[in-house]
């Protein structure tokens, strides 16, 4: 009961004694995960060091007192190692009741076109290439590098340019798959209350997913913003190598999708041009 | 073991003048001494890496601090985290146990003295090395150094070479004297010392020594593999070029983990030999002490990859870490409810010693039931990397290794110099210890919880992490005093102590059998040892013989201090 309670309890917003969450279902596991460990982890806490404090002051010596002279009790002794056994077998269980939660991306909460879609199955594993039929969802390329984010998004032509930087904006209710790489030395992603690390190493591809409900929107809002910095120590100015994302309603999402991709493009028409330039100047002497 | 018994048969002619002054000390193969020169240099190095630790400290007591350079700050955490592994807490059990094994078995030395001596020098020399650096650059990519960043395209500077050699001298330095032990345990125990009589702290040390000889090898192959990789054109870790990055990481941890229960398996073997004596009670189950003890160190080779839980993995391999991760939970517990079963049911004297030890399980607990949710991996991708799992090491190591080594030192320091240390002092030093610790590390937890990484050397006021981190800097000063105050305690106590006599705290094990200090040869005659605590058997002995009680009674002062 008293655990159910607590899993259900509405998530603090500062992370004193909890890991964050509400941005993403994967935290939220996460964190009932560590209630439950936590609970057990009190009780452990409270009992040994009670039965310790308690030790110390009733047998403390005093006159006419005599320490009994005992080496052992094997009952006990058995007692003990198999007790601590079961309890880490009942968390082994428990993690991998709650693994598929955190592990396998939820079904988008929208379909392709923003639309919200009542819920469906998860994904049978991270790494299978295509969402299961009837839900969306999208990829991210991540790529980290000293001291920046960068973010490929799917385009028409691919996913081979860079659409963004630290900034990732994702529509809210949409699955968000990342592929997680570095181009330099070792990073690690991590927006806290979108679930946990994944470690960007040079030469690998890790996966991790978030998805912000629609509900997380609140009223009067236009956007929602998760903030987070690279956990893997990464040079100089690790600490400033920071991260957020930012979700958006569908449609806006849509809007500064099309508006950035314009962006791009008119960059990239005006470098052509230049080159263009550069090469005719350079070809004419 | 014949030769232990029997009497040197010499005819003396001529006899050598005693040497005296600091060059007996440079050419000494006394483990006593070579014992103590350890000890010295140790508390140098350890009063180095407090400092570096109270600069980092400083810098992340207030958002937005200018005191240290993101450069200076990486070098100080590099140093730091060097610095109190490999300069610190390993050879901190392997100057007590230089002491203090040969004495606690009735050896006469280790069993090669001379090779003994080179495992110190080249200790200290691997530290020269490393503080070497200071002149130049200092190495500033961690003390796990990881790559690709440490190698020469993005740490270009020559620290990271004195890094290397540092690990390669103190490596070698801990292989060799843990041989030394090795054989030393093995051999020379006194008549009757059987397995199962061994003092529970050279059961540990014989492990640890163990565990160096598996741990520290595979280190010095992965970090040469470096060295080739940044000086000689090998690319073992260069993705570019067919590499791979992650193999430092293995490599690393399957040093790294083992190298946790190097630091803390001999801080166990402490608690088990002062809790007993000052319990004035039996160890609780000695076998399954020492049987922990190896099924801790057999685990702890098997669960590395739970410091990469982040790193690109498949669920059966992560599964199968956090099961091992588990499992070493069940030994290591075995020992905390041995240890409280000790306590239940003596007469517990509140010396300085007992304090430590009490004061270092309590805290080690916190360390281990935090470390159940680093083993779950799923929970470890929220906590890894930030200040949670700063907080749960110094829970472990610090908790057990330091809290035990300061135990250790007010244990021994009488059978070391013949003086007494202030019991008075201790206490204040005890609870500084105690509260500076918890105040410092406690609220770390949560300042990881909160999304607060680890190794970043400033953060935004807007982040909220101000309050936390201003009260862990209040907390590593106040943990300073204390550790000035034993500093204070210990000078003082050389010359003003009072005087302890060979055993003052009516101990267990045969290093109380001799004078303090004991002579160049430690024992002239070496009991045969019957059990376990084989100076309650000699004290029994006396008293039968005598009449003159040699007992301790519960409630007298324990020495006349």
């Amino acid at each position: 009961m008293l655990l159910g309670a607590l899993v259900l309890a509405p998530a603090a917003s500062a992370g004193w004694f909890l890991p964050e969450s509400a941005g993403s279902p994967n935290a939220d596991a996460i964190r009932t995960l560590y209630i439950l460990i936590a609970l057990i982890g009190l009780v452990i806490f409270i009992g040994v060091e009670g039965l310790m404090i308690y030790s110390l002051f009733r047998f403390r010596a005093r006159k006419g007192r005599v320490a009994a002279q005992i080496h052992g009790n094997t009952q006990l002794e058995i007692g003990w190692t198999v007790g601590a056994a079961a309890i880490l077998i009942f968390l082994t269980v428990f993690t991998f009741v709650l693994l598929d939660d955190i592990k396998n991306p939820a079904a988008s909460q929208i379909d392709a076109d923003g639309n919200p879609v009542a819920a469906s199955a998860t994904f049978a594993a991270l790494d299978q290439p295509a969402p299961p039929e009837g839900s969306e969802a999208m990829t991210i390329k991540v790529v980290g590098e000293q001291y920046a984010w960068s973010y490929f998004y799917p385009t028409e032509e691919g996913q081979d340019r860079v659409f963004a930087y630290n900034d990732m904006y994702v529509p809210i209710g949409m699955t968000v798959i990342l592929d997680v790489q570095a181009k330099d030395v070792a990073h690690s992603w991590w927006i806290p209350p979108l679930g946990g690390k994944a470690d960007a190493i040079p030469g690998y591809t890790n996966k991790t997913w978030f998805q912000i409900p629609l509900d997380a929107l609140e009223e009067g809002q236009d956007r929602v913003v998760y903030e987070g910095q690279c956990a893997e120590l990464c040079g100089r100015n690790h600490a400033d190598m920071v991260a957020r994302v930012i979700g958006l309603p569908y449609d806006d999402w849509v809007a500064w999708r099309d508006q950035k991709a314009q962006e791009i493009k008119e960059a990239q028409e005006e470098a052509a041009a230049r080159r263009e330039e550069i090469q005719a100047s350079e070809g004419g002497e | 073991m014949e030769a232990a018994t029997a009497r040197p048969q010499i005819t003396v002619r001529e006899v050598d003048r005693p040497r005296r002054g600091w060059v007996t000390w440079l050419t000494t193969t006394d483990h006593k001494k070579i014992g103590i020169l350890y000890l010295l240099t140790v508390l140098v190095f350890f009063i180095i890496g407090g400092v570096e630790a109270l600069l980092m400290r400083i810098q992340l007591g207030v958002p937005d601090n200018t005191f240290l350079t993101p450069e200076k700050y990486n070098e100080i955490f590099t140093l730091h985290g060097t610095t109190m592994v490999f300069l610190v807490v390993v050879p901190v059990w392997a100057g007590f146990a230089n002491y203090f094994v040969p004495l606690m078995i009735g050896a006469r030395d280790v069993a090669f003295p001379r090779l003994n001596a080179w495992s110190y020098w080249m200790f200290l020399f691997g530290g020269l090395a490393l503080y070497g650096s200071l002149f130049f650059t200092p190495p500033e990519a961690g003390w796990f150094s990881y790559v690709p960043l440490s190698l020469k395209e993005y740490t270009p500077s020559n620290g990271q070479e004195a890094w290397i050699y540092m690990v390669h001298l103190t490596g070698l330095a801990s292989v060799l004297g843990a041989i030394n032990f090795i054989a030393t345990i093995h051999n020379m125990r006194a008549p009757g010392m059987g397995w199962g009589r061994m003092p529970l702290f050279v059961w540990t040390m014989l492990i640890y020594s163990y565990l160096v000889v598996l741990a520290l090898t595979s280190l010095a192959a992965t970090v040469t593999m470096l060295l080739l990789d940044r000086n000689f054109g090998t690319n073992f870790f260069d993705p570019a070029e067919g590499g791979s990055a992650l193999l430092w990481q293995h490599l690393f941890w399957f040093f790294g983990h083992p190298e946790v229960y190097i630091l803390v398996l001999p801080a166990f073997g402490i608690f088990s030999e002062v809790l007993p004596v000052f319990a004035r009670k039996p160890i609780f189950g000695y076998k399954a002490i020492a049987a922990a003890t190896a099924g801790i160190a057999f685990l702890g080779m098997l669960v590395w990859a739970h410091h990469m839980f982040a790193t690109p993995m498949s669920t059966v391999v992560l599964a199968f870490f956090m099961l091992s991760s588990f499992l070493i939970a069940v030994p290591t517990g075995v020992k905390i409810f041995n240890w409280v079963a000790t306590l239940w049911r003596g007469t517990i004297e509140f010396r300085v010693a007992l304090l430590f030890c009490v004061g270092g399980i309590g805290t080690f607990l916190m360390g281990g039931i935090t470390g159940i949710f680093l083993a779950v991996f799923p929970v470890d991708w929220q906590l890894t990397d930030t200040y949670f799992v700063v907080a749960h090491f110094h829970y472990t190591a610090f908790g057990a290794s330091a809290f035990a080594m300061v135990a250790a030192l007010y244990y021994w320091f009488p059978k070391m110099t013949g003086r007494l240390m202030n019991e008075g002092l201790g206490k204040i030093s005890f609870w500084l210890f105690l509260i500076g610790f918890h105040l410092t590390f406690l609220i770390q937890h949560s300042a990881g919880l909160d999304g607060m990484p680890r190794r970043i050397y400033e953060y935004a006021e807007s982040a909220g992490w101000s309050e936390m981190n201003l009260i862990s800097t209040i907390g590593a000063f106040v943990l300073a005093l204390s550790v000035l105050i034993t500093i204070i305690n210990m000078v003082r106590s050389l010359k003003r102590g009072p005087i302890a006599g060979p055993d003052p705290w009516k101990g267990n094990t045969l290093e109380w059998f001799t004078p303090s200090p004991p002579p160049e040869n430690n024992f002239d005659a070496v009991p045969r040892v019957r059990s376990v605590e084989p100076m309650k058997d000699i004290r029994r002995q006396i008293e039968r013989q005598t009449g003159v009680p040699q007992r301790f009674e519960s409630g007298k002062p324990m020495v006349n201090a």
